[in-house]
């Protein structure tokens, strides 16, 4: 039977077991949005901007491990979806985003709503296709699915035509995709990963230093077995929260830029580094020539080009994360004794002491204004028996979180790590709202970032996806605030947000829930409160202005000489300044 | 260290894009680029001339071999391999310096595929060196149009001493 772009388009996304996509209308796709309408598999959340979409199905993608799906029309539809491309593009997500284009016969004509979708999203897709002929269609989603989900992960875009959806071709869904240049690698070489159990058993100082790629893989059994087996310490990336449990014992928490003391010195006083599934990324090695100076370095990862592009590696290994550990895990069991035990102790006993001279800390004064952390810490607390999926913006509320927020199991942490979206945590919890409708979603987001995707509070209520967001609500871009604390001497240039709006009458007038917790004695009601509530929430906590993130290496420093405390001259400052007023501009702009 | 980089690519629109992309979004560089079908017209042959350090040239090859459309990737500097260029030549010739266009054309083995009475049209085909030499010695005519192809390469087959060994497998 005969069917049109639009019906096969369906066709395929239930076939590829789509449930719930993000979509915004327009002219050149209506013929798809009126088909969606006809039928009932597949939900439609109509967002209130492209980007919106894109991060949605990005939030979608991570909480599940599945492909998330979003639907754009042409032009501008598409330029608003890039920023969420190049974020999953980062962040290696796997995403599908169709986008409707101009009729054939009209292209590189400049019609109206005519872009090059194809030239746009090339620097920021895995792979991309335009859908010449309706023939095509059907095969072309599925090649989109296969890459997109396969490999390294990564966004890619089918830009179908508006004369494609409406033309009419036999419909035929292959059962499997053959590319000749796309092959990749998951089982790691053998005589590699025996090099690598070889290295692991004769360290005297192995850290485990563990990324992404283990989640998308499904690796966190496979890497809970191998640290416990070998008892190896575990850096996490950003990207890699979740991967193993924070609360851990051979938990080292974050590492990087804003990572903890113990991570961050285990690193550099390594004699192995055993990189799983992460990427070198410049937050995490700081300056290159310095990085892990003693360290012989084992690197695991699915796509060949991160293995070897900033640091030398040793032993490489070019595999599926879970298949190499698998494999690994296997040789080590039949190796490992008590000897490896006796050889690290001492690395254990000096791990223990970074913990204890220096950890995570902030002071928070019983009728003081409310410190950040402790707002983080307080939802930890109250919400970590219900199993939440955390989202973040970017910023300071971004890494408070990564270092207070301890995730117990993987895909349940939602941030954007390589492209640093502000505006990404909103949509994305909502995209794994989506997908869970019972579990409890939180957004922690700060003041500036929230702004950038507020419109899609309206997509909240209206699609009943029942996010929390807490606003921690410092009055500023508080990450630039702080790089001008430190390294501009205190000159706030558009740094500072002056009249913020009123979320809680925000909320309000979308039809949400606002709420504050403005005294430090509110703050657990007031969440507590929050959280019971089967609505969008907005919890606006004002938070004292000038805290900082610590520990912090600066850019392009080195990982053992971590800034641990604001340095006397800011101390004294703000003592002088006091909390800052959100009307009275002048006494922050002349502190 | 000058590379060349054999790239055999999928056959369809927008394939160079992607491979020019590459090299630009990274900052690679190409400092000669040439593609034409295969024998099988379903995939291109691309010859990259390239520039870089180990460490750089090992992340082209890679980066290249990540792009779905590309099917096979090739340093040639890792083995012995030929390179050919050519370029089409159009110099000024008064009268006097017409025999002077055709004996350095004669040196370098160049042939003249266009005439007209004040203009000699020269092909020449070789390596780089070569067609550098010829330029230079023509340059004091006049050179009014130049136009080069840039490189083209093959690996050298390894040379079988033991001759019979192929035939000898044949038989069997």
């Amino acid at each position: 039977m005969k069917l049109t772009g639009a019906e096969i388009f369906i066709e395929c996304l239930k076939r590829e077991g789509v449930k719930t996509i993000f979509a915004l209308p327009g002219g050149v796709v209506l013929k798809i949005f009126d088909m969606l309408h006809q039928q009932k598999d597949i939900e439609v959340v109509l967002t209130r901007h492209e980007q919106g979409a894109g991060h949605m199905a990005e939030g979608y993608a991570k909480a599940t491990g599945k492909a998330g799906v979003c639907l754009v029309t042409s032009g501008p539809g598409m330029t608003n979806v890039i920023t969420a491309l190049a974020d999953a593009y980062m962040d290696s997500v796997p995403l599908v985003c169709f986008s409707g284009q101009v009729p054939t016969s009209l292209i590189g004509n400049d019609a109206f709503q005519e872009a090059d979708n194809i030239g746009l999203s090339r620097p920021c897709t895995k792979y991309n296709f335009l859908v010449k002929d309706v023939n095509e269609l059907a095969s072309t989603i599925k090649e989109a699915f296969y890459i997109a989900t396969t490999g390294r992960p990564g966004p890619v875009l089918v830009d179908i035509p508006k004369d494609v959806s409406m033309e009419k071709a036999e419909f035929n869904y292959p059962n499997s995709v053959s590319i000749r240049g796309y092959n990749p690698t998951y089982d790691g070489n053998k005589w590699q990963i025996k090099q690598a159990a070889e290295a692991i058993m004769k360290a005297k100082k192995p850290i485990l230093y563990v990324g992404g790629g283990v989640i998308f893989s499904g690796a966190s059994q496979e890497l809970i077995e191998l640290a416990e087996l070998t008892q190896i310490p575990v850096d996490m990336t950003l990207m890699g929260l979740g991967a193993f449990p924070g609360e851990h014992p051979l938990s080292m928490g974050m590492l990087g830029m804003h990572g903890t003391y113990q991570a961050n010195m285990a690193m550099h006083y390594s004699d192995l580094v055993i990189a799983i599934g992460a990427r070198f990324d410049d937050r995490v090695t700081g300056k290159v020539a310095e990085f892990c100076p003693h360290a012989k370095i084992i690197h695991v990862d699915i796509d060949p080009t991160s293995i070897r592009k900033n640091i030398h590696v040793d032993i490489p290994i070019v595999g599926d994360c879970k298949a190499v550990l698998r494999e690994l895990n296997q040789i080590l069991k039949a190796t490992v004794n008590g000897e490896q035990k006796e050889l690290r102790k001492a690395w254990w006993d000096q791990i223990r002491e970074w913990e204890r001279a220096h950890p995570l800390s902030y002071q928070q004064e019983t009728d003081g204004p409310i410190k950040p952390q402790y707002v983080i810490k307080r939802l930890y607390e109250l919400t970590k028996d219900r199993d939440p999926i955390v989202s973040t913006d970017v910023g300071q509320h971004q890494m408070w979180a990564a270092q207070y927020f301890k995730l117990a199991k993987p895909n349940r942490w939602l941030t954007s790590g390589g492209l640093g979206t502000m505006g990404f945590g909103f949509p994305a919890a909502m995209g794994a709202q989506a997908a869970f409708r019972n579990r409890l979603v939180l957004c922690i987001a700060g003041d500036g970032s929230i702004q950038m995707n507020m419109q899609e509070m309206a997509t909240a209520v209206v699609s009943k996806l029942p996010v929390k967001i807490i606003v921690l609500n410092n009055r500023f871009h508080g990450m630039v605030r702080q790089w001008q604390d430190l390294f501009y001497e205190g000159r706030y240039a558009s740094s500072y947000l002056d009249t913020t709006p009123d979320f809680v009458k925000l909320a309000e007038a979308y039809g949400a829930v606002g709420l504050r917790a403005g005294k430090v004695g509110d703050l657990d009601g007031v969440l507590k409160e929050a959280i019971a509530i089967e609505k969008p929430v907005i919890v606006d906590v004002p938070t004292y202005p000038y805290e900082n993130v610590y520990p912090m290496i600066p850019a392009g420093g080195c990982n053992h000489q971590m800034i641990l405390e604001d340095p006397p001259e800011l101390k004294n400052k703000q003592a002088g300044v006091g909390q800052a007023s959100p009307k009275d501009s002048d006494t922050i702009l002349t502190a | 260290m000058e590379h060349i980089i054999s790239v055999t690519v999928e056959n369809k629109f927008g394939v160079l894009s992607r491979i020019a992309g590459l090299f630009s979004g990274r900052g690679f560089n190409i400092e000669s680029l040439s593609v034409a079908p295969t024998l099988d017209p379903s995939m291109s042959q691309m010859t990259i001339v390239t520039s870089g350090d180990e460490r750089i040239v090992e992340q082209i090859v890679k980066q290249l071999n990540k792009l779905i459309d590309v099917i096979k990737v090739v340093d040639l500097n890792e083995s012995d391999f030929v390179s050919r260029e050519t370029a089409l030549i159009k110099v000024h010739t008064r009268q006097e310096d017409r025999a002077e266009a055709l004996r350095i054309a004669d040196i370098f083995r160049a042939n003249v595929i266009d005439s007209t009475p004040a203009t000699y049209t020269i092909e020449v085909t070789g390596d780089p060196k070569k067609i550098e030499a010829i330029i230079n010695l023509l340059q004091p005519l006049g050179i009014k149009e130049l136009t080069r192809t840039g490189r083209v390469a093959v690996a050298r087959e390894p040379l079988r001493f033991s001759a019979a060994q192929p035939k000898k497998v044949a038989r069997e």
